[in-house]
């Protein structure tokens, strides 16, 4: 190397030499796996993002340190990306909530306005 | 640490391919629609080729500068004064890498594999942000980097988080969160120095002049020499011009700078008072594109280290490939 690093470890490597092209071949960084965090006791695990390992266990050990090192956590499960089967984003239209389907919501029941009117007609015949 | 590919193509590469634009119109349609509604695009969604293909090149060059950027920093944790110093420096750097792959997943939802961004990265093929290719002399670098490049990464990072592709908006949000902290470590280190003895307060000033310049070309070149990148702005990939984010950046932290009594190697440097935008010499945007392309102090050392990762590493990861396994990519 013509330039002297200003870190010492860094010349003792002497690196590269022979100035050859390093390449990684395909797969060499292995598998995808799916990483979801619980934040506390009795929450939801939560999709937080991905990491790559060569099988489960060590999937969980890379996503203790890419997801867990920071903030509250207190458990992570891991899958394989490929193993996720999910909708096909363009199907979206077919969660649209149809007008004719609020017997489905609590809001498509009212109640509240039988009682009063049942209300003021027998305070009416009260008086 | 930062991200910003675009800033790295040519002028005359970065204008938008004519053909590769008229994708079914129909679908362009929605799928302009949905941005402009504030939505977010997913990965399984239809999209333009040329959309496709720009987020690519800037997220994988997003992920190379994580990566690449803790290399200067890494070369002081062994150096760093004191213990607390030391911890919170192998904090960040362990960050930044952790930053990287958040990046390398968003862009290989985008269908490039991991494998072949580090191929085009340790080829030259693909940038990383120009800083990284000069040398942290003194520990005074150190808290410039801490300080001033993460601060300036912030200003781009948080303007690409609103954007419009959803992976690397989540990405990004993760990032920033703990950006805040480097930000403060930084700030810590570069405060220690300045209020100081004379002599460190004289190394301070030295790495300032040093790294002025760099600072300046963070953003990329001026908004005037740039193509139009009127469709990129559509599409919510780039989220600022260069100069805008520039502005942004002078304005929160030169007063900081000059309140210490320190300078900036830049006469010119002044806040015009009627238009509020920060007047400067315009850096040596030559040099820049030198640098860029492989002539810079540090470019070779930084390449070459990472290759000796790369080479050094590989036996442990082929000693736990599972040859029948199918590689997926990322669902999200």
């Amino acid at each position: 190397m013509e330039n002297q690093s200003l870190d010492p470890r860094v010349n003792r490597l002497q690196l590269n030499p022979s100035g050859e092209a390093v390449t990684v071949q395909d797969g060499e960084n292995w598998n995808v796996f799916e990483v979801f965090h619980q934040e506390k006791r009795g929450a939801h695990h939560e999709h937080v993002g991905c990491v790559h390992a060569p099988n489960a266990q060590m999937a969980l050990i890379f996503a203790k340190e890419q997801f867990g090192r920071r903030k509250k956590c207190v458990n992570i499960w891991v899958v394989r990306s490929a193993d996720i089967l999910a909708f096909s984003a363009e199907d979206e239209d077919m969660f649209a909530n149809n007008l004719e389907k609020t017997y489905r919501d609590a809001s498509g029941f009212k109640v509240m306005e039988k009682i009063n009117k049942y209300r003021k007609s027998t305070r009416h015949d009260e008086e | 640490m930062y991200g910003g590919g675009y800033i790295f193509d040519e002028p005359n590469k970065r204008q938008l391919n004519e053909e590769q634009l008229h994708d079914d119109p129909e679908k362009l349609a929605d799928f302009e629609a949905r941005i402009a509604r504030g939505e977010k695009i997913e990965p399984g969604d239809w999209m333009p080729s040329e959309y496709r293909r720009q987020l690519i090149r800037l997220i994988e060059q997003h992920a190379h500068s994580e990566i690449m950027g803790a290399l200067p920093e890494g070369t002081w944790i062994t150096r760093a004064p004191g213990f607390k110093r030391k911890l919170a420096l192998i904090a960040k750097v362990q960050d930044e890498i952790g930053h990287g792959q958040l990046l390398y997943n968003a862009a290989e939802t985008l269908g490039k594999s991991r494998e072949a961004m580090i191929n085009d990265l340790l080829s030259g093929k693909s940038k990383y942000s120009n800083v990284f290719n000069y040398p942290a002399e003194t520990w005074a670098d150190v808290t410039v980097i801490g300080f001033l490049i993460d601060a300036a990464a912030i200003v781009n990072q948080v303007a690409n988080a609103k954007g419009s592709y959803g992976p690397y908006c989540r990405a990004l949000e993760r990032i920033c969160y703990e950006e805040s902290f480097h930000l403060k470590q930084g700030h810590d280190a570069f405060i220690e120095l300045a209020t100081g003895t004379p002599a460190q307060r004289a190394m301070l000033q030295d790495a300032l002049n040093r790294w002025w310049q760099p600072i300046m070309h963070f953003f990329g070149p001026p908004d005037k020499s740039s193509v139009h990148s009127e469709k990129l702005m559509q599409w919510k990939v780039k989220m600022a011009s260069n100069d805008d984010m520039r502005n942004q950046f002078l304005d929160t932290y030169v007063p900081k700078i000059w309140d210490l009594g320190l300078t900036l190697p830049d006469e010119k440097l002044r806040k015009d008072p009627d238009t509020g935008k920060w007047e400067y010499s315009d850096p040596d945007w030559d040099l820049f594109k030198k640098v860029i392309n492989g002539g810079g102090p540090c470019n070779q050392e930084r390449l070459n280290v990472r290759k000796w990762a790369e080479t050094h590493g590989r036996w442990v990861r082929k000693a736990l490939m599972n040859p029948k396994d199918r590689i997926a990519a990322p669902v999200a």
